[in-house]
C-alpha cells in the first residue's frame, strides 16, 4: 500500500525536475523563422518518469537503509555476492584460466585499435592501483597524482630527445623519478590532512604541468615532443601493428608485477602501517608507527607506477603534450580507485576496465555518455559507497582453537 | 632502587595557560600508581607530555627501563618513546575501527618488527618467519586479555568493554615497561569494571609490568594502587597510599570543596 505522503513527495520531485528542465526541454526558439516552439510533450515525458523514478530511488535507498539497520544490529557481515564468487576456488579458478586465455588471445581475436583501447585500461588499472596505496591504503586524499603521470611521460620524451636512451633504460629510470618527486610531494604535506592535504596535490598537480605548459626551453611547452619512439625488442623495430601487440603484452605483464607487488605490499608490516594511519594518526603513532616514513613511503610507492605508466604512455602515442595531463585525469584515476572499492586490488582493476572500457563501447551513444558516466557516479556514491568491491579484511585460522 | 620512570618538575604551558605546574611524579618497577583530580586537573596534559604527543615547556622526565641505563626523554616524537617501552591507551578509544581485531595487535607489534618494502615484496625466508611470528603473538596476546573469541572480527563491531580491553591488548604488543591506561574503566558497567580490575592486577603480577593509570572510579583506584598523586590545577597537590590520601583534607578539599563558614 503506498503511502500518500510518498506521492506527495513524488508529485513534488517531479513538479520540480518539469520546472529545472522547462527552459531547456519546453522552449525552441527558431532564430530565423521567429518563432518560438512549445514542446509540452517533453514536459509531461519528464513529470511522468521523475515521478516514477523518485518512487524506484526511495525505495532503493530505503532497502538500503533496512539492510545495514540489520547488519549493526546483528553484527552481521555482509559479503556481497562477487565476494562470495572470490573465495570459492571452484568459481575463481576457473574465472581466472578464462580471463587469462581471453587476455593472451585478445589481440588475435580483436582489431588493433580495440587492442589500442585494452592498452590504455590496462594503464589506468596500474595507475589506480598505484593511487590506491596512497588513497585506499593510506588515506591520503591525493589529487594531484597525474604530476607523476606526467613527470614519468616527459622523462622518456626528454632523456630520449637528447640522450636518445631507450625505453627500457627510461622504464627504471621513471619509476625511480616518480619515487623522488613523490618523495618531493610527500615532505611538504607531512603535517597535512584531509581537505588541506587534497589542495596542497592539487596545487602541485598544477604547478607541474604549468611549469611543463611554459618553459619552453625545457619541455617544448604546448606544441609537447614527437616521434618518440615506440618500445623496442633487442633492436628489432616493429611494424605498427605488431608494435601495439608488443606493447599490449608488456602492458598485461607490467599490470601483473603490480598486481603482484602491491598485494605484497598491503598485506606486510608497511601495508598494515599504512591502513592504522588511514584508521587513526595519533594512535598509529602512539603503536610506534613513524608517521612521517610511512606517509613518505606511500607517496613515494605510489608515485612509482605512475611514473612508470607515464613512460609507457610516452612510448605508446609517441607523443605528448602537457594537454594530457590535466585535473581531470587525476579525477579520473580517482574515480576509478573509489569506485572500484578504496583498498581493494581487485575491485581497483575492476573498476579500471568499466570506467575506461564503458565510454569507448559508448561511442555510439556519444551525445549521451557523459551524462551516463555521471550518472553512474552519483548512484554508485548513494547506493553502494564502499565501490564495486570492498576491501575485506583478512581472516586467520588457528589450528586447534576457536576460530 | 631507581624509579623506571622518573618526571621531575614537569611544566607545560598552552600559550598564556600553565596547564601543568612543576610536577613530580615517579613509577617504581612492578608497581600501579594512580593518577586522580578532579576534571580539568591536568591528568591526561601529563599522559601527552610524557608520551611524546605534546613537548613539555620545562623540566625532564627520565626512564630508566629494566636493565637498560636511564635516559631522558623528553621532546622525543611519540612513536620513539613507544619504541622505549612505554605504550598507552587513550581516553576517548582510538582503535583502528575497519580493521580486524588480530591486525590491531599486530600494528602494536610494528615497532618490534623490521622487515620493510624490499622484504615484503620479496618474501624472503626472515620476512615469512617474521609474519608467521607476529600472527601467534598477537594472538597469544589476545587470548591473554581474553579477547581470543573475536580475533578476526572488525574492531569498531566489538562491545563497549571489548573495545577497552584491545586499547590495552594493543598496547601489551609494544612490549612496555611501562603501561600508561588514560581512564580505562570509563563507561564500564560493573561486570566490565571488576574484570578490568582483574586484568590490570594480572598486568603487574604476571607480566611483570608496571602501570599508570588515569582513573575516576575510586574503588577501581584504592584497591589497585600501591600508591597514588593526586592532582589539580596542574599541580600536585598529594602522594602516597590509597589510606593516607583517603584522610588527606586536601584532597577531600580539592573534591568536595570547602566547608563555608558562616
Amino acid at each position: 500500500m503506498i503511502k500518500f505522503s510518498e506521492i506527495k513527495k513524488s508529485f513534488l520531485v517531479s513538479l520540480w525536475f518539469m520546472f529545472l528542465t522547462f527552459p531547456i526541454m519546453v522552449i525552441r526558439v527558431n532564430p530565423i523563422e521567429k518563432t518560438v516552439q512549445w514542446r509540452w510533450r517533453n514536459m509531461m515525458i519528464i513529470g511522468i518518469g521523475s515521478f516514477l523514478l523518485s518512487f524506484v530511488w526511495r525505495f532503493m535507498l530505503e532497502r538500503k537503509e533496512s539492510g545495514q539497520k540489520k547488519a549493526d544490529v546483528f553484527g552481521i557481515h555482509k559479503i556481497s555476492f562477487i565476494q562470495r564468487i572470490l573465495q570459492e576456488p571452484k568459481i575463481y579458478i576457473p574465472l581466472l584460466i578464462v580471463t587469462g586465455v581471453f587476455a593472451i588471445v585478445f589481440p588475435f581475436i580483436f582489431s588493433a585499435y580495440q587492442t589500442n583501447i585494452m592498452i590504455t585500461a590496462l594503464m589506468y588499472v596500474m595507475l589506480g592501483l598505484g593511487l590506491n596505496i596512497v588513497v585506499g591504503l593510506a588515506g591520503l586524499l591525493d589529487l594531484g597524482y597525474v604530476a607523476f603521470y606526467a613527470v614519468g611521460a616527459y622523462s622518456y620524451a626528454l632523456l630520449n630527445y637528447h640522450f636518445g636512451l631507450g625505453f627500457w633504460t627510461v622504464l627504471p629510470i621513471g619509476a625511480v623519478l616518480g619515487v623522488i618527486f613523490g618523495i618531493l610531494l610527500g615532505f611538504p604535506v607531512l603535517r597535512l590532512r584531509g581537505d588541506y592535504l587534497a589542495i596542497v596535490t592539487l596545487g602541485f598537480g598544477e604547478i607541474i604541468r604549468l611549469i611543463l605548459e611554459n618553459w619552453n626551453e625545457f619541455s617544448f611547452g604546448p606544441s609537447g615532443i614527437a616521434n618518440i619512439p615506440r618500445p623496442g625488442f633487442f633492436g628489432i623495430e616493429f611494424s605498427l601493428q605488431s608494435a601495439t601487440n608488443y606493447i599490449y603484452y608488456m602492458m598485461i605483464g607490467l599490470t601483473l608485477f603490480t598486481i603482484f607487488v602491491v598485494n605484497r605490499l598491503q598485506n606486510s608490516r608497511i601495508g598494515r602501517a599504512w591502513m592504522a594511519l588511514r584508521e587513526d594518526e595519533v594512535a598509529c603513532q602512539a603503536m610506534g608507527i613513524d608517521k612521517t616514513k610511512t606517509k613518505l613511503t606511500a607517496f613515494a610507492l605510489g608515485a612509482t607506477w605512475a611514473g612508470m605508466v607515464g613512460v609507457i604512455f610516452a612510448a605508446k602515442t609517441t607523443f605528448i603534450n602537457p594537454a594530457s595531463f590535466t585535473f581531470l585525469e587525476s579525477a579520473m584515476i580517482l574515480s576509478i580507485v573509489v569506485i572500484g572499492g578504496m583498498g581493494s586490488i581487485i575491485g581497483v582493476v575492476i573498476g579500471a576496465l568499466i570506467l575506461i572500457l564503458l565510454p569507448e563501447y559508448l561511442r555510439a551513444f556519444s551525445d549521451y555518455r557523459m551524462m551516463l558516466f555521471g550518472a553512474i557516479l552519483v548512484i554508485m556514491m548513494v547506493f553502494r559507497p564502499q565501490g564495486i568491491i570492498s576491501n575485506v579484511r583478512r581472516t586467520y585460522k588457528f589450528q586447534g582453537k576457536q576460530q | 632502587m631507581e624509579p623506571i620512570l622518573d618526571v621531575k618538575k614537569l611544566t607545560m604551558d598552552f600559550g598564556g595557560l600553565r596547564a601543568m605546574d612543576h610536577l613530580d611524579l615517579d613509577v617504581m618497577e612492578k608497581e600501579i600508581v594512580a593518577l586522580i583530580g578532579p576534571n580539568g586537573a591536568g591528568k591526561t596534559t601529563f599522559f601527552n607530555c610524557i608520551t611524546g604527543i605534546y613537548t613539555p615547556t620545562k623540566g625532564d622526565i627520565l626512564i630508566s627501563p629494566p636493565g637498560k641505563t636511564r635516559e631522558r626523554i623528553n621532546g622525543l616524537k611519540p612513536n620513539h618513546i613507544t619504541e622505549k617501552g612505554m605504550a598507552r591507551t587513550f581516553q576517548n578509544i582510538r582503535l583502528f575501527p575497519n580493521m580486524s581485531v588480530l591486525e590491531n595487535v599486530m600494528i602494536g607489534r610494528h615497532c618490534r618488527l623490521n622487515s620493510g618494502v624490499i622484504g615484503a615484496v620479496v618474501k624472503g625466508k626472515s620476512t615469512i618467519r617474521e609474519e608467521k611470528a607476529v600472527v601467534e603473538d598477537s594472538y597469544k596476546i589476545l587470548e591473554k586479555i581474553g579477547l581470543a573469541e573475536y580475533v578476526n572480527e572488525t574492531a569498531k563491531n566489538l562491545p563497549y568493554g571489548a573495545q577497552r580491553r584491545l586499547e590495552i591488548a594493543r598496547a601489551m604488543a609494544t612490549e612496555p615497561f611501562l603501561i600508561l591506561l588514560d581512564e580505562p574503566a570509563a563507561g564500564m558497567n560493573p561486570q566490565e569494571t571488576r574484570e578490568l580490575e582483574e586484568l590490570i592486577k594480572k598486568i603487574r603480577d604476571v607480566e611483570g609490568l608496571s602501570v599508570l593509570l588515569i582513573e575516576h572510579d575510586m574503588k577501581i583506584v584504592m584497591s589497585l594502587s600501591d600508591r597514588i598523586f593526586v592532582m589539580d590545577y596542574g599541580k600536585k597537590i598529594a602522594q602516597g597510599t590509597p589510606d593516607e590520601i583517603k584522610n588527606n583534607p586536601v584532597v577531600i578539599k580539592a573534591y568536595l570543596g570547602e566547608e563555608v563558614d558562616a
